[in-house]
């Protein structure tokens, strides 16, 4: 019986559930760091007074500057100091940082802590960033503030679109978000009085990168930095790049010989963390006279804030979206401008999905949209334009590997019983009140991709691969140390199916060794839902090695054929008899009679193996019911219904974990989140009253459904999934929320749809007053 | 130099946790929160917003459930207080609601986990018949960001209708 397809309960979970988990917090026994950061968007530092260390400090230590680059020529360079120097550039840049014997004092100090900055106008929001007399973010690197601009068009776009049937345009705008992990950023750092080696604790996805980055900026070497990211709290691609505060906590440790432990409140994680998806896209779409989009052209801008990230760079957002946009669908002819806008805001990191909410969110406003224009069924627009013919290559060059674009779409519909909801919707326009809308989503997700795909970003630092190193000890137990830095997504449980089966031993005898750079191999770490097919693929590899071991060793005990060996159950046996041998007792004799190995062998068991794919596809279709209350704005969500196709399932209940969770997130950023500046770039939503992640009130139970397309362009054939709940969501919901009260003639393609948002499209649409603002599509959509 | 204000002058402070006695020294300033963290060792009490919003924090104080971080230290001392690493019996065996939590996959980070349990122990305690619409409402004053909380719904839901807690 094979353990990968089931819901094994996860080896994570005890410790977890009885409080017993170890996160950066509760390391203790270190000194407080707290951070003095900057009270506005934009200013020239003129002195900064009380106890408290600076940039002048970490420059007399040689303390390099953080470069996030890549090698385009439309691409600004930059070298950001760890803490301000001369100019801050948003509210909340570290500017100082002083240390206390405990967090209260450590705030004591702070409040001694006086910031000489002469303020300067600043460019907060993407159009006061665009505008020709704009604030620059960078005036001595840059004349404007745009700071990467991809382009590209496929020949004969302009003529396609000319020769169209009907052309659709329309304006999509996402909110700024947060990730919000529940356990804040931290770290905690200490060096040895002899020897001098560090070990830095943080709440990061990848170690290795980070002790990399920091060993460069101290001029350090490798080895003489441990990181470990303990349990991680939740992090969704908010702990993914270098934190500043991170490489000083590493200086103070050592300059000062002592622990010192920074933990991030809340409001600095709202404010000074990383933010995420403020981007606006203009759409211009041919369709033919059979619906078919026939020619997309795309202007894309998104506000990046104010420093790039390393080593993903301020390029990933705006490049992501002129890379992936055409999505599950098939234009022949496609044309992108997409730039990122620097702002004196808050920089922006990855944000489970990066770009694809907002793409997914165009894309599927446009189906829509396109089909009311054309007179033909949301569904039926879909069947006609999405990928069925596979390999399918992008217009910009993506292989999309076999998917179930429509069969999921078909399924999901067939699920929710259109007919019926139809019916339902009809009675409730005739009575008025609340109104039921429900909205689809077909996309793709692009995942599980090594270094052909970064590489073709032109990264500075290009990540990709992933490495395990599998060992089997006397006892005939597995320990599998891993690159990857799983923080909550169940990869050791998952990990541990696909070594019982390879080895034909119990998941409960293998230990998973992640997230500590002294007891793993390199490896990037967690993010762009990548590890279970990378660190899974590599996981399938080595297994399969080290079961050729047990294989020839059986063989030589068995006096058999190394071929006739079966491994399952515990034991290696004759195939087709009862002839066999424990596995445990294969592992005694490795280690402890080895003379009675093989000619040749290498004593002991064990096994490395690299994997490095060129990435997969995985696709779905969100359907979302809601209910919109035209006078209120407010939209509750009635149900929801994922068809995932997400290649083989290693653990189901696993995978289903993730599409939940990523649904609650996406339905959220669709009518609930949103980061607020105000003109000045002051930050407005920096609690939890104020920032509204959701609650079980607001997230409807999900019924998800899967669909198993094997990917040949993994080992394991499996793809990932961890954001696609995400990536989905908001389409689904903003499409219900339009179909809500489309009989009144509203158009709503802002999120999130806060009832401010749907009202304001409700009085627009009766063609009341003061809507223009929020209610973008009504303007119109110039492409360039 | 600051002032110095009697919040920040340590007294004498003894806490009942989980049946154990701690005494301890802390500010009047200091949160309960804090001190089971800190002074108490305890640190399966986590602090995700410390503005009384998120709930991780959530401990039992007479079996009611609170924030630990909107308390301070000295207002706790005459009460019970009752946190994660106090569910599960002294061998080792989890309560039903932490083997439920682990049956339906109610966690993934874990951070907001042993709030969640112990928002669950002290509703269920209470109101061991609580229908599904006012569990849900209970469940609405922690956050989870993992999820998706129907899981967490379910496993509650579990030990409530094995009528366990």
């Amino acid at each position: 019986m094979s353990w990968v397809g089931r819901s094994i309960r996860r080896v994570e979970d005890p410790t977890l559930l009885c409080g017993a988990g170890m996160f950066v917090g509760d390391i203790g026994g270190a000194a407080a760091v707290r951070f003095i950061r900057s009270p506005v968007a934009s200013g020239l530092i003129g002195g900064v007074h009380g106890p408290a260390y600076t940039i002048a400090d970490l420059d007399a230590d040689g303390v390099g500057n953080i470069e996030a680059v890549l090698h385009r020529p439309d691409y600004v360079r930059l070298a950001q100091p760890l803490l301000a120097r001369e100019r801050v550039r948003y509210v909340g840049e570290p500017v100082a940082v002083v240390v206390g014997a405990t967090a209260a004092e450590a705030e004591d100090l702070a409040e001694q802590v006086e910031l000489d900055i002469e303020p300067l106008p600043a460019a907060v929001g993407l159009e006061a960033a665009l505008a020709p007399d704009a604030p620059l973010v960078h005036p001595a690197e840059s004349e404007s503030n745009v700071m990467v601009a991809g382009e590209m068009a496929t020949p004969g776009l302009v003529e396609a679109l000319e020769a169209a049937h009907v052309i659709v345009e329309l304006e999509i705008v996402s909110g700024r978000q947060a990730a919000l992990p529940l356990e804040a950023r931290g770290s905690h750092a200490v060096t040895e009085r002899f020897g001098g080696r560090t070990t830095l604790h943080a709440s990061i996805q990848a170690p290795h990168m980070v002790r990399t980055v920091i060993c460069d900026l101290l001029g350090m070497p490798e080895a003489d930095l441990r990181v470990v990211a303990p349990d991680v709290g939740g992090a969704f691609g908010q702990k993914l790049p270098l934190a500043r505060e991170d490489a000083v906590l590493v200086w103070l440790s050592r300059r000062l010989g002592r622990a010192v432990a920074w933990i991030e409140d809340r409001s600095e994680n709202l404010m000074a963390s990383w933010h995420s998806r403020e981007q606006r896209y203009r759409l211009r779409a041919g369709f033919d006279v059979g619906a078919h989009l026939e020619a997309l052209q795309a202007d894309v801008a998104a506000n990046v804030g104010a420093w790039p990230c390393y080593p993903i760079t301020w390029g990933v957002e705006p490049l992501m979206a002129l890379a992936e946009l055409p999505g599950p669908y098939t234009p022949e002819h496609y044309g992108v401008r997409s730039r990122g806008i620097a702002s004196h805001t808050c920089p922006m990191s990855p944000y489970r999905g990066v770009s694809r909410p907002v793409i997914t969110l165009a894309l599927e406003r446009l189906m829509d949209i396109a089909a009311a224009r054309l007179g033909v069924d949301p569904v039926e627009i879909r069947r006609r334009n999405l990928q069925s013919d596979f390999p399918h290559i992008s217009p910009t060059g993506l292989r999309h590997d076999e998917g179930t674009y429509r069969e999921a779409m078909e399924l999901a519909v067939s699920h929710v019983d259109l007919g019926a909801f139809r019916a339902r919707q009809s009675a409730a326009r005739a009575a008025g009140g609340p109104q039921p809308g429900i909205g689809i989503c077909t996309f793709s997700e692009r995942t599980g991709y090594g270094t052909p795909a970064f590489a073709a970003r032109a990264m500075g630092v290009t990540p990709g691969f992933e490495n395990v190193e599998m060992s089997m000890d006397p006892s005939g137990y597995v320990t599998l140390r891993i690159g990857a830095s799983p923080h909550g997504q169940g990869l050791e449980t998952a990990l541990s199916q696909i070594v019982a089966d390879e080895l034909g031993t119990d998941p409960s005898r293998v230990r998973v060794v992640a997230s500590d750079t002294d007891r793993t191999p390199y490896g990037w770490g967690s993010f762009a839902s990548r590890a279970m097919v990378l660190a899974g693929g590599a996981t399938h590899l080595a297994a399969q090695k080290l079961a050729a071991q047990l294989g020839s060793l059986a063989a030589e005990v068995l006096e058999a054929a190394a071929d006739d060996i079966v491994l399952a159950d515990g034991r290696a046996t004759v195939a087709g008899t009862s002839v066999g041998v424990d596995i445990a007792e294969l592992a005694r004799i490795a280690h402890h009679h080895t003379q009675r190995l093989p000619a040749g062998a290498v004593p002991g068991l064990s096994a490395n193996a690299g994997y490095d794919p060129g990435g997969t596809f995985s696709n779905a279709c969100h359907v979302a019911e809601v209910e919109v209350d035209p006078d209120t704005g407010g939209v509750s969500m009635r149900r929801f219904v994922v068809v995932e196709d997400a290649g083989r399932l290693i653990n189901p209940m696993i995978a289903d974990g993730q599409i939940r969770g990523g649904v609650a997130q996406g339905i959220a950023n669709a009518l609930l989140e949103e980061v607020v500046y105000d003109e000045d770039g002051n930050i407005l939503t920096t609690s939890l009253m104020d920032y509204l992640p959701p609650t079980v009130a607001e997230i409807p139970d999900i019924e998800i459904m899967h669909l198993e397309t094997l990917s040949d362009a993994t080992v394991t054939g499996a793809k990932g999934l961890g954001e696609g709940g995400t990536i989905g969501a908001p389409a689904a919901v903003l499409n219900a929320v339009n179909d809500a009260l489309a009989h009144l003639g509203v158009e709503l393609n802002e999120m999130p749809a806060t009832p401010e948002r749907v009202r304001a499209a409700v009085r627009a649409a009766a063609g009341g007053n003061s809507a223009g603002e929020t209610n973008r599509s009504t303007q119109e959509a110039p492409v360039q | 130099m600051t002032e110095i204000s009697a919040a920040d002058v340590a007294v004498p402070v003894v806490l009942r946790v989980n049946g154990n006695e701690y005494r301890i020294s802390a500010e009047p300033r200091r949160t309960l929160a804090d001190a089971l963290r800190d002074d108490c060792g305890l640190t399966g009490t986590h602090l995700g917003c410390e503005h009384g919003v998120c709930g991780a924090c959530t401990v039992l104080l007479d079996g009611e459930p609170v924030r630990s971080c909107l308390l301070f230290a000295v207002q706790a001392q005459s009460a019970e207080i009752r946190t994660v690493e106090g569910l599960a019996a002294a061998d080792g065996t989890l309560h039903p609601l932490q083997e439920a939590f682990w049956r339906h996959h109610g966690l993934q980070c874990g951070f907001c986990t042993p709030g969640f349990l112990m928002l669950s122990a002290g509703v269920l305690e209470t109101r061991p018949d609580i229908g599904d619409e006012e569990l849900r409402e209970a469940l609405s004053s922690n956050l989870c960001r993992c999820t998706g909380y129907q899981t967490i719904v379910e496993a509650v839901q579990s030990v409530r209708d094995a009528g366990e807690a």
